[in-house]
């Protein structure tokens, strides 16, 4: 079995960070994982997109033609990433500023208002994680036990009230 | 063991002080840079030194100066700034002096982009710089091998007394994967009898390359000449890969490698037998791995520039089968699809992406 | 109506990809006013460098050329022995200038090269993420000098326009910055002299100018100024450092 996830968004929104999160939710259940951030002069604005792989056996080419799955933050990131999912796979939108009018039947698309579910905790900048948790269902190698390990180990020690955050952010992406 | 989450460029740090390494010298240049913001951070800390050089005609003098004291020594740059350091090398390989250099290959030529490229191939595996020296060149094809290559290019360097290049790419350096921060067991290396360091008590050494006449010249040349063949005798090293029974051999290194073990087995799956050859040495490039193809009806060679490993592929094979070429450019890879894809047009088969 | 502030004609239409509140913006613009002023846009040959100084390839409306990191210097050097009557300036980073092209700026002053060079210092490496320069100043934390910068290790900062001012070649060195009103039109003049010094053929003329970067300093822009006032005003000397008799004259 194998992931294969695109995450896209705004600089400054967090797509690197649940890309990160994803990783280490996979290497902690003892998975292959490998994460390839978009690189190049990122730090003059503009969009920013990692992708990630999760798998039982080894990883051999990390390149995404297509994706079984997509996080998409931003409208410019919807336009361009809605393409790129593979018939039958999951897209999750963040509804709240992205319009998924621009339609695909063969996939399914999931609307999330993370940005206001976002803001229900009290940050905004949350909403990526909300994606997470609204994604987590349809993946095949990582669940929310796995996410809360890698939480832990990437932010929990050094502040523990952002651990307690950003996994509230994600159980209500879940709906949990 | 467990394993630590790293970008290729931080593997080769952790790599290279976990191997001894006591002293950086580099200039920034990206996609290479981590290499040089994670020694700055830890190897003051397991007492070696970095210093960032006025360029990289510096940095590559100041390891030439620190490898003649014996002491283990790296530096890292990327193509333009590799391409400045070709001087150096030659000097290097001249007064065969052990030092580690990492090439994260960017697209050219001129200034390029960021993306991954596998350009700079002769330049590496030629010489880019003058006077006809070789050296070793180790293309590592993910996280654990930039890891575990870099650790043993310093026994490597020191065992030949030679540069050993690291040949990298934009997409390897950036890439996170686990790394298993493996011990590398202690080699039998020879002393290091040739270092400067005061000659008090003993008789006077020199560390140089000039030859005076003609004569001496050629005596030098000779010495080099033997070295350079029995590195090339020794040091041949490749992944085969499903390669045993297969018709269709792919040829890749690095990235490419990686990428094309992904379309042999979706190629194997629909019953048609491709196998790879993953050169791990580019120099010397592992003519060995060529020399039975029986049963081999055909040869794509998958590069990120306009043919440069390909030609070594031809003059392995020597025209026994024939020998295609695939590449992508300017910083994109290819995809397992699209090497199946081809494979099936050169070699007239079908195949399903 | 009369038109009172509009964009210079020698800057081209492209709206500018620097970061919100870098300075390079207003360097671009007084260059460009000048350029207007002196109506030199059709007879000028910029040269940009690498770095983020490198992006004025596209946004002055003069000719312009690419050269390799550190080489402006010599390029423009190429290019103004090959048309010695037209204006040839290099528009260099920090980086550019003090530490990888170190060779050509001491030997463009010392041969009097009659071009001029603009050196804009913020005071790190600033395309590439951020990493130390020869100009950061002491105990400043880069990314390859996490630590701050140890100055008993990697030396002190390097003032560029004092050490070129000693060359007898320089004939017009200024050391500006643009953190104020006050000192933006004092900026201005300095650049608009360095290029008259240009055609008047007196010899070779650099300004240098102190230039915020609030991406790699970490700063929010109003922050950023006030750490370039409070940091690097007090460790470079500012003012017109050497003009001869003849650029006096001018
Ligand atoms: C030979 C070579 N070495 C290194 C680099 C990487 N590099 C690009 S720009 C730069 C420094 C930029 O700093 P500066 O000149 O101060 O300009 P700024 O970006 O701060 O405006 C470096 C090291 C390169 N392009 N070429
Ligand atoms: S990185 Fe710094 S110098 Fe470059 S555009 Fe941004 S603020 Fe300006
Ligand atoms: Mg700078």
């Amino acid at each position: 079995m194998m992931d294969k996830i695109l995450l896209a968004g705004f600089g400054g929104q967090g797509v690197m960070f649940i890309g990160k999160i994803l990783t280490y939710a996979g290497m902690l259940d003892g998975r292959e994982v490998c994460w390839i951030p978009s690189y190049g002069p990122e730090m003059r604005g503009g969009t920013a997109n990692c992708s990630v792989v999760i798998s039982d056996e080894e990883i051999h080419s990390p390149v995404i033609e297509y994706a079984d799955f997509a996080i998409v933050l931003n409208q410019p990131s919807y336009d361009k990433f809605l393409p790129r999912v593979k018939p039958g796979g999951v897209l999750v939108a963040n509804s709240s500023i992205v319009s998924t009018a621009g339609k695909r039947d063969d996939i399914e698309i999931i609307a999330v208002p993370a940005g206001d579910m976002a803001n229900e905790l009290g940050n905004v900048s949350l909403a990526n994680m909300v994606c997470l948790g609204a994604l987590l269902p349809k993946l095949t190698m990582v669940d929310l036990a796995s996410v809360e390990k890698a939480v832990s180990a990437v932010v929990g020690k050094k502040k523990p009230e952002l651990y307690e955050l950003n996994l509230a952010a994600v159980r209500k992406g879940l709906g949990k | 063991m467990s394993k630590e989450l790293m970008k290729g460029n931080e593997a080769i740090g952790e790599a290279a002080i976990r191997a001894g390494c006591k002293l950086f010298f580099g200039y920034p240049i990206t996609p290479s840079t981590e290499i040089v913001e994670y020694l700055s951070k830890h190897l003051p800390k397991a007492g070696g030194t970095v210093l960032q050089g006025e360029d990289e005609v510096a940095s590559i003098n100041m390891c030439y100066g620190a490898a003649t004291t014996g002491a283990r020594v790296m530096t890292a740059s990327s193509s333009p700034g590799f391409s400045l350091k070709q001087e150096g090398m030659s000097y290097l390989a001249a007064a065969e002096l052990p030092v580690v250099v990492v090439n994260v290959n960017r697209t050219g030529p001129g200034l390029g982009g960021l993306g991954p490229s596998q350009a700079d191939y002769f330049q590496c595996t030629k010489g880019g710089g003058h006077g006809g020296y070789r050296q070793i060149v180790l293309a590592p094809s993910k996280g654990q091998e930039l890891y575990d290559f870099t650790m043993e290019a310093f026994d490597l360097a020191d065992k030949y007394r030679t540069p050993v290049v690291i040949l990298s790419d934009g997409f390897l350096g950036q890439m996170m994967e686990p790394v298993e921060l493996k011990k590398r067991p202690k080699a039998d290396l020879p002393a290091k009898d040739w270092v400067v360091g005061g000659c008090k008590g003993r008789a006077k050494r020199k560390v140089a390359s000039y030859s005076l006449t003609n004569e001496i010249g050629e005596v030098n040349n000779l010495h080099w000449e033997a070295k350079f063949a029995e590195m090339k005798d020794s040091l041949q090293r490749w992944e085969a890969f499903h390669a045993e029974d297969a018709e269709y051999l792919i040829v890749g290194y690095g990235t490419c490698g990686r990428i094309a073990k992904s379309a042999v087995l979706k190629a194997r799956r629909q019953g048609i037998k491709v196998g790879l050859i993953r050169p791990i040495t580019l120099w010397p490039f592992p003519e060995e791995a060529f020399a039975n193809l029986d049963g081999v009806k055909g040869i794509l060679t998958v590069e990120l520039n306009f043919g440069q490993m390909v030609e070594d592929v031809k003059l392995a094979v020597e025209c026994r089968t024939p020998v295609y070429f695939h590449n992508r450019l300017g910083g994109m890879l290819p995809s397992e699809n699209e090497i199946l894809r081809k494979l099936g047009q050169v070699f007239d088969l079908a195949v399903e992406v | 109506m009369q038109r009172v502030f509009g964009r210079p004609k020698g800057l081209t239409e492209l709206p500018f990809h620097y970061c919100p509140g870098c300075t390079h913006g207003v360097i671009h613009r007084l260059i460009g006013e000048v350029l207007e002023e002196l109506d030199i846009i059709g007879d000028t040959i910029g040269v940009a460098p690498v770095g983020c100084a490198g992006f004025s390839l596209d946004f002055f409306a003069c000719d312009f050329v690419g050269a390799a990191h550190g080489r402006a210097q010599a390029v423009a050097t190429g290019i103004k022995r090959a048309l010695p009557d037209k204006i040839v300036f290099t528009y260099q980073g920090d980086g550019d200038i003090a530490a990888i092209g170190t060779a050509h700026s001491i030997h463009v002053a010392a041969r009097g090269e009659k071009i001029t060079s603009i050196m804009v210092n913020n005071a790190v490496f600033g395309m590439t993420g951020g990493q130390m320069a020869p100009t950061t100043i002491g105990g400043q934390i880069t990314t390859t000098s996490p630590y701050g910068r140890d100055c008993a290790l990697v030396g002190a900062p390097i003032d560029m326009p004092k050490t070129v001012a000693t060359l007898s070649g320089a004939v017009y060195v200024a050391a500006c910055s643009v953190d104020t009103p006050k000192n933006i039109i004092q900026a201005k003049k300095c650049l608009k002299k360095a290029f008259q010094v240009q055609q008047a053929g007196l010899g070779y003329a650099l300004v240098s100018i102190l230039s915020t970067c609030p991406t790699n300093w970490g700063l929010s822009p109003a922050d950023s100024l006030k750490w370039l006032q409070e940091n690097m005003l007090p460790v470079y000397e500012m003012g017109e450092l050497k003009m001869t008799e003849e650029v006096k004259a001018l």
